[in-house]
Parts: C-alpha cells; structure tokens; sequence
C-alpha cells in the first residue's frame, strides 16, 4: 500500500518560532488523538495519542487507508468524508473503534476540512476522543429516581424519564411546555448533554428578551454595513451552534417575523445573516420551549400553525409539581441535601411542622420555588432542625400572603385556589381536617346547597363529597 | 493433502476493516500453496458478529483472515479450533496471495 509514502519523512514547522520543530512533535503533545488525511483518505500523520487507541504506530498506518487504522462503525458505514464540503463546517459524531488489542473502544470523531489560504480542499483533519472514562462516569453516577440532574419519582415523571433516551438519540425538534419553574430549560439541557451532538455548543436564546431587530442579527447573524453600527461580521446563534443544539426559550415570544426566517431554516437547514444573500449551512438541533399555550396562540393567529407543527413533531409536557405526587417530599430532601453540601454546611432536619407546610403548599412557582425556599431556609437556619420560623415568611405569616402573586387556577372552582390562598385566610398551623370542612362549607354556600355542583367545585366525585360531609357533621 | 477453508469479510475488495460490520464473505479454499479459482462471496442480510461466526462453523471453516474482531468472537472462534488471523489491512486477493505463501501474520499491513 503505498510504499512510497513509508519513506517520507514527517515535515517540520519552521515559522511558528525562531526554531524549527518537528510536526510529530506537536502532534504528540495534543491530549487526544490526531489523524492528517489525505484526499485519498490515507493516513498522512497520526500522533501517539491515536497509537495508543488503535494500536498502530505512526509508521505502520502511514499511507494505509484510514479506515483500516481507524476502525471505526463510522469509517464502514458511514463516511464522514463523502458528508463534508466546503459549505459545511466540522462533523462530531460518537462512534467506536475496535483497537489493535480486540477492545471496542467508545469514541467521538470530529471531522474537519484541511484548507489552503485559498479555500482549497487538501485533506481532513479528524481528531479522536475516547469515551471510556465519560462512560464509566455516567454509568456510575446514577441516582435513584433521577435522570442526570431531575430529580422525581411520580408516575408523571417516571413517563417523563422513560421518554428522554430514546428523545436524546432522536434528531427531530422537541417542543417543551409546562408552567414556569417546571425545568423546561434542564429538560433541554439533559436532551442536549445525552444525544450525540453533546461535543457541540448548547445555545440558548430567550426570544422574549431581545426587541425584534436585534433578535433577528442575534438569531441568524449580521455583515458588515448591514444596519447602522453593524460596523463587523457577527455570526448568528445557529452558526454558533453548529453540530450542537439551539435551544429557543419562550418561542410563543418569537415576532411573527421572524417565525418565518425560523420555518425556512426548519425546511432547508440553512441560514440568511442580515445584509446578505449567501446562504449558509447551519447542523443545528432545535429545542423550543414555553409556558404559554401555543395551540391557543395559533388559534388566535398570533404563531404560525405551520411553524407549530414543525416544531411539534416531539412535544414534551413537564408536569407541575402540584401534579407530582410524592416527589415534593424527594425534592425537599434533595435539594436540603445539595445546598447544605455546596454552603459546606451539615444537611438540617425538617421539624414536623416545617415539613407539614412545606407539604401542604401548592408551590405555583413549582420546582424552582421550592428550591428557592430550601435555599432561603438552609441560609437562615442556624440550628440543626429547620422549624417553621425559618420558612418564608409568606408560608407562616397570612398577612404577607396577599402580597404574593397567586397562580392561575389549574381547574375551577375552589379546590383549584392556591394554597397561599387558603393559607392566607386559615393560617398554617390549622389542621387539614378543618381547613377541609371549612372548603366543603364554602363551597355548598356557593352552589346553593346543591351537593353535586358542590363536588364538581371541590373537585371531588359526589360519593367522597357525601363520606366528607359524614365524617364532619355536616347537614346538607 | 486437505484443503484448507479460508473465510475472509469483506468491504468491498478489501478484507472488512471490522469482523463486525462486514456484509459479505469470501469463501475459499487453500490446496498446498494454492489458492482454489472456485470463490464464493455470500451476502449476509445485515453485519452481525455472530452471523459471520456461525456462518464460519456451519461451513466448516478452518482460517478466518479479518480486520479488527472484539476479543470475544475472538476467542469463540479460537475455541471452535478455526485459527485467526486479525487486523489484517489491504485487499483480499493480497490477503490471499500472502496466507497461500505462509507469510501472513497478524496485522500485517499489506
């Protein structure tokens, strides 16, 4: 193969600085293993790093076909060769080798394009990463009830974390709704963090923060004149997540304009920058996400059906927490645990009644609130037990209750009121049967007696209405 | 004298870089140092180590020439007394000519 190539000498650097260096040499400084390649796709160069994962010297791969050093699923199925131009820009994709020495080693390959100053292609640079310490880590870092960073072991989220792998492996675009505070954000994160394109930025944009101009150059990027003080080139976040993935938070905020550049990119994968007409190829993954309802919205005309559908294709539902039974007890003890460990500080314990509280509200501001109060209580908290004076004091006090904000009722109807609400008027430290009896009395006012609307109120079947009004005393 | 069996994967012309991903075979025999005109070159209906293991025992197979083999169809083979001859880089005719001349050997780079 090649015999000619066995006696060429590596080449030195002699520009870089005052002395010559060998490029071998530079080679073999790098962390992780380097391969030269020919057009041809022979090995030109390869350092030790390479060596040590497949198991063939410098000498013996040199200009031998680099699929037979390499070995990789990639090489044989798919070549990242025959999927590169000029156009576009590095591949990075996780694959494996089988070395030398019989192992099947997990590996990341990014694929690049070696160019002259001109803009000649004259071979590919692949750089090979291997996996094995990130694998080991991942399969030791499991925790019950937990996907990488979610915590939950409700049903809802058991659905949520059977889904996520296969929703990783996946390229389509993935739509997350849920209330605020849900981790629609960590959702994307984790989706980003577990799917091949890991390597590759994760690129979050708030399309609520940006006025729409600036969005717009934000988004897909400006040249040079474009607007007045566009005074240099700006690459957009599609080309800065290149290979990886964008994640648009609060897409129901997106202008109606630009819902229209965002469709075109979803249909042809490329991207217009402001004051240009060249088009450029952008391997982006798109999660969006909002709390808004986006159906809603497309029914009132105010977002694109067609943009929905095609950011529809996954759509994720994060479920509130009031809607997670049994993980705001996990989550209490979670975060307690994590933020005590990052304050250096021992975990305290949550007194009965702290925990009667903290368990009784309906944390409209879901995970995200409830890890607020876990913060403020560890900051608080000097002693060992966590007690209800070190709550904030909105869950304590009803009188500072009116000032907080209260959710959107998730039903109508009494049983919907927010737990600040009834805080607020029944005060913490009643015990729940009362507050019970006094929601059933409540609501038989409201409906005139009448027991079944009363139940649909409370939303609650006729039959409990009835056992409740039983066990209290009370005479319909 | 016997005839000795010879499998070699293959990816295209050459010997499949990976024992695993290969989609077909070579099938030939080795009489002295003669390698026999009659080939056989059996499609499988996807890559799959195990096939081509099994395809090697039910045919009888005495030497497998491949690329890179994971140590465990490695050692199946090995015990199902079929000599290996792994990492094996270049074209199957080259493979051939070589193993028929008693010069071929593990990782050889052809």
């Amino acid at each position: 193969m090649a015999p000619e190539h066995k006696a060429q000498k590596l080449p030195t650097i002699h520009q870089l600085f005052g002395y010559t260096i060998g490029f071998s040499h530079l080679l073999d400084e790098i962390a992780i293993g380097v391969a030269v390649i020919g057009l041809d796709r022979k090995i030109v160069a390869m350092n030790q790093m390479l060596k040590l994962l497949t198991g063939f010297s410098q000498k013996e791969s040199f200009g031998v076909p680099c699929r037979h050093i390499l070995r990789s699923s990639l090489c044989v199925q798919n070549c990242p060769a025959f999927q590169i131009n000029g156009k576009s820009g590095p591949k990075c994709i996780e694959t494996d080798l089988i070395s030398k020495d019989r192992q099947l080693i997990p590996i990341r390959i990014t694929f690049a394009l070696l160019k002259t100053n001109s803009g000649k292609i004259v071979g590919y640079l692949e750089t090979v990463e291997d996996l094995r310490p990130l694998k080991k880590r991942e399969s030791g870092s499991f925790e019950g009830y937990s996907f990488e960073h979610i915590v939950g072991k409700s049903p809802e989220m058991g659905k949520i974390f059977q889904i996520l792998p296969s929703l990783a492996q996946s390229e389509s675009s993935v739509l997350i709704t849920g209330e605020t505070g849900t981790g629609k954000d960590m959702v994307a994160e984790t989706i980003h963090h577990t799917s091949d394109r890991a390597k590759g930025p994760f690129v979050k944009v708030n399309c609520g923060a940006l006025p729409e101009t600036l969005l717009e150059s934000e988004l897909f990027g400006h040249c040079k004149g474009a607007f007045t003080g566009a005074i240099e080139n700006k690459a957009g976040r599609f080309q800065l997540a290149h290979n990886g993935t964008l994640y648009l938070t609060e897409i129901g905020d997106l202008p109606f304009s630009l819902q229209v550049k965002l469709l075109t990119f979803l249909d042809d994968k490329v991207i217009v920058p402001l004051g240009t007409t060249k088009e450029i190829v952008s391997d982006v993954r798109i999660i969006a996400a909002t709390h808004r309802n986006l159906d809603q919205m497309v029914a009132e005309k105010r977002f694109r059906k067609d943009l929905m559908f095609r950011l529809n294709v996954i759509r994720l539902h994060l479920p509130p927490l009031r809607e997670r039974q049994g993980d705001v007890r996990l989550l209490l003890d979670y975060f307690l645990n994590k933020i005590s460990a990052q304050l250096g500080r021992k975990t305290p314990e949550l007194s009965k009644r702290a925990l009667k509280i903290l368990l009784a509200y309906s944390y409209p501001g879901n995970v995200r609130e409830l890890r607020n109060f876990i913060e403020y209580t560890v900051n608080i908290c000097t002693d060992d037990k966590i007690t209800p004076r070190h709550l904030p004091a909105y869950l304590t006090d009803p009188s500072q209750a009116a000032v907080v904000e209260v959710a959107p009722p998730a039903t109508a109807g009494i049983a919907a009121e927010s737990e600040k609400q009834r805080l607020a008027r029944t005060g913490p430290d009643q015990p729940w049967p009362e507050i019970e009896k006094q929601m059933i009395i409540e609501a038989l006012v409201k409906t005139g007696g009448r027991k079944s609307r009363a139940a649909d109120f409370l939303g609650w079947s006729r039959s409990t209405l009835w056992r409740k009004m039983k066990q209290f005393g009370i005479r319909g | 004298m016997n005839a000795t069996k010879i499998l070699v994967p293959l990816h295209e012309d050459d010997v499949a870089p990976r024992f695993d991903l290969a989609t077909e075979v070579l099938i030939v025999s080795k009489k002295g140092k003669t390698i026999s005109k009659n080939k056989r070159i059996v499609a499988l209906p996807r890559a799959s180590a195990e096939q081509v293991c099994q395809l090697a025992t039910t045919e009888g197979i005495d030497v497998v020439i491949c690329g890179g083999i994971e140590e465990t169809y490695y050692q199946y083979l090995i015990w199902k007394r079929i000599q290996v001859i792994d990492s094996v880089a270049g074209s199957s005719q080259s493979a051939l000519k070589k193993f028929a001349a008693g010069d071929l050997q593990p990782g050889a780079i052809l």
